[in-house]
């Protein structure tokens, strides 16, 4: 009843599981190596010294262990953290809401494409005054200038990803007379998944970007206080702390995205890694 | 052994020798805009348990054709009747088989193979069972848990015709399914279907611009003349199916069929 498969149709020369576990360590081993060799490029230039603003990374560390112990950095973030996450939650439900819709229909796409294309295009930083002006200098104002920098970059990236999810695919469920809310479902938002989620790495990323800025320009609170403070009486290797662990975190939220998105929507590539 | 080609004159099939037919094209045409005329005032019959190849030179709305069959594309006038009853889109005596294969790329063998069964609410249970069932009829049992990137091109359209079929549709539509697919493959494929189908006893409607493989694989060999596509005549190769393959592609029938298939095209290359 059965055919069988002629070897030549065999596995089209994948690597087998212990020469990709190999492969993987290496790769791990080199990005290890990389963040060592970019914290001893920092100590070096601390000790040139490029700057007496520039302090060695060894300082920076010591400064930022201080700052933990006596619970200044953990306030700052209680602090931080509030317009950051409900910003760039709104920013992540609403922008992938607008995105869809506007992917999905052309005049949805006429209403919202100008506001989100003019928003990505203005610089932030010129209307935070604007921002102040209507909003106050409360966390209101911190939480809107995150949505003004997230926000349209998720949209715009979750738009061009459902427009050019693959019509081929689309074809494929309509023939075997998927519903339009199964091609949507099954087929339009898992192909649009990895450009999705690449927007929403990049929002996140311009979301603390908002923050910070607004804790700048608008009351210092927070970590922006932290850095503002520092600067001002000449305490750098503390404002280089506080930088410091924002890019960490930064980057911590944006892998924890990374891992979501091939756990729950590319199971793949969990697999080919 | 012996083997003769008999061209008949464009004409809606000869009740006498054809059985029911299971799909019948009623005066198809098809404009793409104002200008691009690709299908003028096609009928055609596509006799049950058949296997009729559209077969033509690129730009003969071969392809078009088919898609509107499947009801995926619409005609500018003209009707399509599936067992009696006018296409108005894609049904369940109908599976489709993609040039590109279409696979989702995010999901599994089984998964993509249940596919159609899981759009008409088939139980998971069922419809994986019923998967496996395929993909050991297309010969990728052990493949069942990998995704389409592991899987060589041939395979891949080997899930493409095990989603087809588990959808258990009367009617294959085949748009080039072996295009994308090296020859050696190739020609395994065009076999192993031969004997699926005597097995499953499907009417298929197959899309092609090799001549050797219409002619190897068809009962019926439509050929579509370009811009627009109109029907240039139609060809049956009565070609033993009891031969082995290669005594078909050694038979002179066969050869004789092939070149003059081929003299009637050639005109339209130049």
């Amino acid at each position: 009843m059965s055919i069988s498969t002629t070897p030549a149709e065999g596995l089209a020369g994948l690597p087998g599981p212990k020469g990709s576990r190999t492969a993987l360590s290496r790769v791990f081993i080199l990005r290890v190596l990389s963040v060592i060799g970019l914290f001893a490029a920092w100590e070096i230039a601390g000790m040139v010294p490029i700057s007496v603003a520039f302090p060695k990374f060894s300082e920076t560390m010591i400064a930022l262990w201080e700052m933990i112990l006596d619970g200044r950095l953990f306030d700052a973030y209680s602090e931080t953290l509030k317009p950051l996450a409900v910003g760039v939650l709104i920013s992540a439900v609403f922008g992938v809401g607008i995105g869809v819709g506007m992917g999905l229909n052309a005049r949805t796409q006429w209403v919202f494409e100008p506001i989100f294309v003019v928003l990505q295009a203005s610089p932030v930083a010129a209307l935070i005054p604007l921002i102040t002006y209507v909003y106050g200098i409360g966390i209101t104002a911190k939480t809107v200038a995150v949505i003004i920098l997230a926000a349209p970059i998720i949209v715009l990236n979750t738009y061009k990803a459902v427009r050019n999810a693959s019509p081929n695919l689309v074809q494929m469920c309509r023939s075997f007379q998927g519903t339009r809310a199964q091609e949507i479902w099954k087929v339009i938002i898992p192909a649009a998944a990895p450009v999705i989620f690449a927007g929403l790495r990049l929002g996140v990323a311009a979301g603390f970007i908002g923050v910070i800025l607004a804790e700048l320009l608008i009351t210092p609170t927070g970590i922006g206080d932290i850095i503002s403070y520092h600067q001002s009486v000449a305490e750098y290797a503390h404002m280089y702390a506080a930088v410091f662990t924002i890019i960490v975190f930064s980057a911590l939220v944006v892998g924890a995205l990374e891992q979501a998105e091939t756990r729950y929507f590319r199971p793949e590539k969990r697999k080919s890694q | 052994m012996m083997a003769q080609a008999t061209a008949l004159k464009a004409a809606p099939g000869d009740p006498a020798t054809d059985p029911a037919p299971i799909i019948e094209v009623r005066n198809i045409t098809k404009f793409y805009g104002e200008d691009v005329h690709a299908l003028d005032s096609i009928n055609l019959d596509f006799p049950v348990g058949q296997m009729t190849t559209l077969l033509g030179p690129s730009g003969c709305g071969k392809t078009t054709l088919l898609k509107i069959i499947a009801g995926l594309l619409e005609p500018s006038s003209g009707e399509v009747f599936v067992k009696g009853k006018p296409v108005t889109g894609p049904g369940p005596e109908r599976a489709f088989v993609f040039q590109d294969f279409a696979l989702l790329p995010w999901a599994t063998v089984v998964r993509n193979v249940a596919f159609g069964l899981e759009l008409t609410g088939v139980p998971k249970a069922q419809r994986e069972d019923k998967a496996r069932h395929y993909i050991a009829e297309v010969g990728l049992s052990g493949f069942e848990n990998k995704f389409p990137h592991e899987l060589s091109g041939g395979m891949r359209q080997r899930v493409g015709l095990a989603r087809a079929l588990a959808v258990n549709a009367d009617v294959l539509l085949m748009d080039e399914p072996f295009s994308a697919v090296d020859e050696q493959t190739r020609r395994k494929f065009q076999e192993d279907l031969l004997y699926l189908l005597s097995v499953e006893k499907k009417t298929v409607i197959f899309v092609t611009h090799s001549i050797e493989e219409a002619v190897y694989v068809s009962d019926q060999i439509v050929i579509l003349s370009p811009r627009p596509g109109r029907i240039h005549s139609k060809i049956r190769p009565e070609i033993s199916r009891t031969a082995t393959p290669d005594e078909i592609r050694r038979d002179k029938a066969y050869l004789d069929t092939v070149e003059e298939i081929w003299t009637n095209l050639r005109k339209y290359l130049d």
